[in-house]
């Protein structure tokens, strides 16, 4: 028990940092603030009036919220669905980023690998029509060949050539997104009777079934995340290939003396990776969105980066991660409706926990700590690297 | 001028690299430090050149303490080094080298590099020194790199010269020529401290010697001791300074190495078509000057050199171009010549180290999964019979000192069937114990019947276990000649000179 | 031919040799598809600007069947001669250029039939994309050759154009934007700097959380005080273009170079100083000793993290002054995520450019240039969809660091975070 407390100590610090800063963001950009600039004490106070239920209603918009609970309790718990159902391709994504970072890859191109996921399960869901979990298991199996190639090239391209990863899914992403909107324009994507960008949608035998009725997005896709993650985790800890992924990652150089293929190792991260990434891309079209659109990526591959840094590259730790990043993006939405809060201060947040974590220095003066875990840093290797 | 150290003391975390160190050097004297490998006496060093900042003590010079924050400061006073690993920028051409950190310019900030061309010159010149100041300091061999920094010590005008293990990469030709130039910038005044753990060298040039050992000075002593007095006093306990072994009991050949030729990616021949063979039984050794392409023929023979043509086969069988994992397991134990960089993964524990090779076979996997247990069992094992000193095989391969760390990559790679050892500097950088540890098992290895290679830079190594040296010289074998070679001839087979 | 086979080359070699039959199947797709393939041509009218006015037209009518024939023609031709060169072991980087253009060209001839090629404004609008691009590439070029990666040229980019535009505004000033866009760019630096150099984090990861962070920042006040008090927040107008006399009026280049926005010129001068300090200056030297072998440069006394931490500002500040641009060079007014990925783009020249500062100026040249081609078929409208033009620099970038135009190597210590008293051993 305290060995978890030690180990969350720091997450949890950074967090609090960040929402405190962000809070006085939100606070003191607000006019109304602003303009009370000559009397102190009512400042502080409209400040706290206006951070405070813009973190209410992040709250009310991720977890519970107690106008939605006539229909009792349960009804009030609509938003944490909304949370459950922006976590689980995170947790994926996160995954793919997790996984390649044991590996010594920095895998950026998730967003690209998640949208050539959703292409490719969003075309076997609309065209082919299949009995029921068939169809949705063939769409799944399309996202993952997909993607799983997609990532695959960067590691055969970075094992046969050199080519740093970082660059080349960083290009990868933008040349998904530019496919996509080609896509959406070709006869074969194009919805019937519409002019912008959206595919039609899958048919419902490749739908994810609703796991609390048609009124919630919720959806079977998180068991298949969190099977995800235990799979991952059994790869990296148990399994003969996760240990070759390890070896690599931590010196590839001896690795390779020891006679570990360094190339295969890169080359089959990668697919496992893109893989997961384009399941996440699989899973949100099948359970949440149902139709493609230019906009299906949002930025859950990005997201991907922070969710797996801030788990420390751990399988449970990213599922934690995204479902804290899935809360602070669900609840950023109602924050954005019902107060004059952006969405956008959940970036915000997001790197700046990120930014804590990475450099525990600044966590531990603020609360003048002596020793905190700070778990390994990742990487730094350099372009030659 | 006089240098003088007083109680300096430097930790990193719980190691003790220089304790309460005092020492004088005056002008006109060469001052040896003798010390095996782990010593402390560069980390002494590096702090006199303000490389490292000392926990203690104090450096005075000429009787005032000064402060020496920065090589900036070192250098001001006086103080110049030449490093064990060269401070160069390998892009840069020599020029360029010298005059960073000492920039001239002229016009609105243009560098002016006419003058330090000049001095190189003139410096070279007065010294035999041979070198072109626009060279780069990438195509220079290691020889001329060393000369390199020498002549940019001198042209900042150092009275007091480090030299910090400057023979390791010399033959022993061009040691005493440096010797004879160290005796040279004495008699001019300056003076010289001379680093080494070579006790030859150290009572041929030293006027003076103090002998460290972890991290404390254990005593001085004069240039006419004898070796066993000296060795006895850097190692703590008397030592047998010979290898013993018996005759060797050759079998059949089992490497043969036609024609070989690697090169790197940009198709230069670093191993020029080199033919050799090895019987059962038998240790051959490379001699050569580290850089000559000994690395790359080593790696070549496992399969780590992409850009390879001609044949090696092991027991009738080709080995070239095959991948390391299938060189390995026809019967190769390869021991890497950078043990943390190649040979262990730091962060890995000692029992996740002991498989690195075998990790994907039985009984360590079923195929997909690792079995905990088999590695745990093998741990325990290997640590035991190769007397590994560690707290548990659980620990990280990090914690372990350089011996044990060289110990871990033995127990692994011998534990493998075993036909060919190929050691690519066994001993680099290893206390006295360990070495004796490493050089018994290589000689209990060719004892039962298999052929060992052996890459050393250090000749004395060479010599001690060879049954037949070769040497290499520009990726080339320039000869293979009997054990009992001199070393004179060594020498000049090293520098190139065929006979 | 037994020069020709593969096995006996170096790998370089083996490279350019890719190199060299990629050239010669482009050339001949150029001249299959674009030149043979199309039943009969169109003409194609080229407009020119010979002087500083554009009534000034010249026109150059030419049919496209036999204008993509010549182009492919030539791009054939400067093959042969850089397989030539290849075989007595030379190269060009002209010949390259020359392929190129020609290549570009007869695929534009081919792509704009029976259309009007406003070529000069084709080329003057190629440069106003490339500016941004080229300040980017240029605070790479300086930060990565002292060793800090810079993965937060995007962050920088943005900072920049947020800060000149909002304060321009806020203002009525320009001059106050543009004097305090480089000190955004170099606040995003600083904490690069911090966290890289103090801290050693590793610098990918850093750049890439940097560049949330300033998205999350502009879009958070875009929506909080642009959008609703935009009159006061976001109303700057660019600045006009000044015609230099005289060299304006050079025909073609004159109105290409020489009547921009100042902060052009700026970009002149910034390149030129760079290009001219890195190699020839005690600062460069320094500054690539650092990014090489950072402990040598320690042993000869340079303090390594200070100038690091110097030149990874002042790479920030050129950034943020390429990031005014977006505002006070072209439309005044700030919008949300303006500068849409270009950071990125400037990575990829400055890869492409090999870390040279000349290097990196070509390469976001050629890849403006591109931006504004696939902008100019989209609205004359042509066969090849705009999205696949929009990709080529990506793609490009890859097959660029894939090795086909030869290795690209980094500063040997660019992206490792350097400890004072490691020392040597
Ligand atoms: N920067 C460092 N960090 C940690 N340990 C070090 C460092 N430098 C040297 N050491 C350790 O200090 C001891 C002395 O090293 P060194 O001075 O290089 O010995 P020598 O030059 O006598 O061979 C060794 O055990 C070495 O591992
Ligand atoms: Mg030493």
């Amino acid at each position: 028990m305290r060995k978890i407390l030690q180990k969350i100590k720091l997450p949890i610090l950074a967090l609090v940092v960040a929402l405190f800063v962000s809070g006085l963001l939100i606070a003191f950009s607000d006019p109304k603030v602003l303009a009370l600039k000559g009397d102190p004490l009512s400042m502080i106070a409209k400040a706290l009036s206006i951070a405070g239920s813009a973190y209410w209603a992040l709250f009310r918009g991720s977890i519970y919220d107690p106008q939605l609970a006539d229909t009792g309790f349960f009804g009030g718990l609509y938003p944490l669905s909304e949370t459950i159902v922006v976590s689980t391709p995170l947790i994926l994504t996160g995954l793919a980023v997790a996984l390649a970072f044991k590996a010594g890859l920095f895998n950026i191109g998730a967003q690209g690998q998640f949208i050539v996921g959703a292409i490719g399960a969003s075309y076997v869901g609309f065209t082919f029509e299949l009995p029921i979990v068939l169809h949705a298991l063939a769409a799944i199996v399309a996202a993952i060949v997909c993607a799983g190639l997609y990532g695959g090239f960067v590691g055969l391209l970075k094992a046969r050539t050199g080519a740093h990863e970082v660059i080349v899914t960083i290009m990868l992403n933008y040349v998904a997104s530019y496919f996509l909107l080609w896509l959406l324009s070709t006869k074969a994507f194009l919805r019937e009777g519409r002019m912008d960008p959206i595919a039609p949608e899958v048919l419902e035998s490749s739908r994810l079934p609703r796991l609390a009725g048609q009124d919630y997005r919720l959806h079977a896709g998180i068991f298949i995340a969190l099977l995800a993650a235990a799979a991952v985790w059994w790869l990296l800890n148990r399994s003969t290939l996760g240990f070759k992924f390890r070896a690599v990652g931590a010196n590839a150089k001896a690795s390779r003396t020891a006679g570990i293929s360094v190339a295969k190792s890169t080359t089959f991260v990668m697919v496992i990776s893109g893989a997961l990434a384009g399941l996440g891309g699989a899973v949100h079209i099948l359970g949440a969105d149902h139709a493609l659109t230019n906009e299906v990526g949002g930025s859950f591959g990005f997201d991907a980066i922070t969710v797996a840094l801030l788990g420390r590259a751990t399988p449970l730790g990213t599922v934690l991660a995204a479902l804290l990043f899935g809360a602070l993006r669900a609840g950023g939405l109602t924050m954005q409706a019902t107060t004059e809060t952006p969405l956008d201060i959940v970036l915000i947040i997001q790197a700046l926990v990120v930014l804590f974590i990475a450099a525990p220095a600044v966590i531990k003066a603020i609360f003048r700590l002596k020793n905190v875990e700070e778990g390994q840093a990742i990487g730094s290797k350099g372009w030659n690297g | 001028m006089s240098l003088e150290l007083r109680g300096i003391t430097k930790r990193f975390g719980a190691l003790t690299a220089n304790d309460a160190i005092d020492l004088k050097v005056e002008s006109g004297e060469i001052h040896a430090i003798l010390g095996e490998n782990g010593a402390g006496k560069s980390t002494l060093m590096n702090i006199v050149y303000g490389l490292l900042a000392p926990d203690e003590g104090t450096i005075s010079v000429d009787n005032k303490v000064l402060k020496i924050e920065s090589p900036l400061d070192a250098l001001a006073a006086g103080i110049g080094m030449v490093h064990q690993h060269f401070m160069l920028i390998p892009v840069f051409t020599v020029a360029e080298n010298i005059v960073l950190g000492h920039e001239k310019v002229k016009g609105p900030g243009f560098l002016d590099l006419e003058r330090a061309r000049r001095e190189i010159l003139r410096v070279s010149a007065e010294f035999n020194f041979d070198v072109d100041p626009d060279a780069l300091v990438e195509d220079l061999p290691v020889g001329i790199q060393q000369r390199v920094e020498i002549i940019r010590a001198l042209i900042y005008d150092a009275k007091v010269l480090i030299l910090d293990e400057p023979t390791a990469v010399l033959t022993p030709q061009e040691t005493d020529e440096l010797l004879r130039n160290m005796k040279k910038l004495r008699d001019q005044g300056t003076a010289i401290v001379f680093i080494t753990h070579k006790l030859r060298e150290v009572r041929e040039a030293a006027d003076k010697i103090t002998i460290i050992r972890r991290g404390k000075v254990v005593g001085t002593a004069s240039p006419t001791a004898s070796q066993e007095e000296l060795a006895s006093l850097m190692v703590g306990r008397p030592v047998s300074l010979d290898v013993e072994k018996n005759a060797p009991k050759l079998g059949g050949i089992a490497l043969d190495v036609r024609n070989l030729t690697v090169r790197d990616y940009t198709g230069r021949a670093l191993v020029k078509n080199v033919s050799f063979s090895i019987s059962d039984g038998e240790i051959l050794a490379v001699a050569g000057v580290q850089g000559n392409g000994q690395s790359e023929l080593a790696e070549a023979i496992v399969g780590l050199q992409e850009h390879i043509e001609g044949e090696i086969t092991l027991d009738g069988k080709n080995l070239a171009g095959v991948s390391v994992r299938k060189a390995l397991h026809s019967g190769i134990a390869f021991i890497p010549e950078s043990r943390e960089e190649d040979g262990l993964i730091s962060s890995f524990s000692i029992e996740e180290n002991l498989i690195l090779d075998l990790h994907d076979l039985p009984p360590f996997s079923n195929g997909s999964a690792i079995s905990q247990v088999a590695v745990a069992e093998n741990g325990v094992k290997r640590v035991a019979e190769f007397d590994i000193r560690a707290l548990s095989p659980k620990d990280p391969a990090s914690s372990l000192s350089g011996g044990n760390k060289q110990k871990v990559v033995l127990a692994r790679e011998l534990s493998r069937p075993v036909r060919l050892v190929v050691a690519s500097q066994p001993t680099r950088g290893l206390d006295v114990g360990s070495i004796e540890f490493v050089h018994e098992r290589i000689i209990a290895e060719r004892d039962s019947g298999r052929a060992v290679l052996l890459f050393s830079t250090e000749l004395d190594e060479v010599v001690g276990l060879a049954d037949r040296i070769a040497v290499m010289y520009r990726g080339e074998f320039i000869a293979i000649v009997p054990a009992d070679t001199s070393r004179e001839e060594l020498g000049l087979l090293m520098a190139g000179v065929k006979r | 031919m037994s020069s020709f086979n593969p096995k006996n080359m170096s790998a370089p070699e083996r490279r350019k040799f890719r190199g060299l039959i990629t050239m010669l199947v482009l050339s001949l797709f150029a001249l299959i598809a674009f030149a043979y393939m199309p039943k009969e041509g169109a003409p194609v009218t080229y407009g020119f600007v010979l002087g500083g006015e554009w009534v000034l037209l010249k026109e150059w009518i030419i049919n496209s069947k036999t204008a993509s024939t010549l182009f492919a023609i030539l791009a054939l031709v400067t093959t042969f001669l850089a397989i030539f060169l290849f075989k007595i072991k030379r190269s060009s980087r002209i010949v390259s250029f020359i392929f190129g253009a020609s290549f570009l060209m007869s695929f534009l001839s081919w792509a704009a039939s029976g259309k009007f090629v406003p070529f000069t404004g084709l080329l003057q609008g190629a440069l106003l994309l490339s500016v941004p691009l080229i300040f980017g590439a240029m605070a790479g070029v300086i930060s990565e050759r002292s060793g800090v990666i810079n993965i937060a040229i995007e962050g920088q980019l943005l900072a920049g154009a947020f800060v000149s535009g909002v304060l321009a505004s806020l203002f009525a000033n320009n001059w106050i934007g543009l004097f305090f866009a480089p000190f955004a760019g170099a606040l995003i630096a600083l904490l690069l700097a911090v966290f890289a150099i103090k801290y050693g984090i590793d610098q990918v990861i850093l750049g890439f959380v940097l560049n949330v962070l300033v998205i999350g920042l502009t879009n958070f006040f875009y929506k909080k005080l642009l959008i609703p008090y935009q009159s006061e927040w976001n109303s700057a107008v660019a600045f006009v273009p000044i015609e230099i006399p005289l060299l304006s009026k050079i025909p073609v280049i004159g109105p290409i170079f020489f009547a921009q926005s100042i902060i052009v010129y700026l970009m002149y001068i910034v390149v030129t100083l760079i290009h001219i300090t890195l190699f020839k200056s005690k600062w460069g030297l320094r500054t690539r000793a650092v990014g090489e072998h950072p402990t040598a440069a320690e042993s000869v006394g340079i303090n390594v993290n200070r100038l690091r931490f110097k030149n990874v500002i002042l790479a920030g500040a050129i950034a943020g002054l390429g990031g005014a641009f977006f505002t006070l060079g072209a439309v005044g007014s700030f919008s949300k995520e303006m500068t849409a990925g270009k950071g990125f783009i400037a990575l990829a020249a400055l890869i492409f450019g090999r870390w040279s500062p000349m290097g990196a100026v070509a390469a976001a040249l050629i890849f403006g240039f591109a931006d504004n081609l696939q902008g100019l078929l989209t609205i004359i409208g042509t066969p090849i969809p705009s999205e696949f033009m929009l990709m080529a620099p990506y793609i490009a970038t890859i097959i660029a660091v894939s090795g086909f135009i030869g290795k690209v190597r980094a500063p040997a210590a660019d992206g490792i975070p350097y400890k004072r008293g490691g020392g040597s051993r």
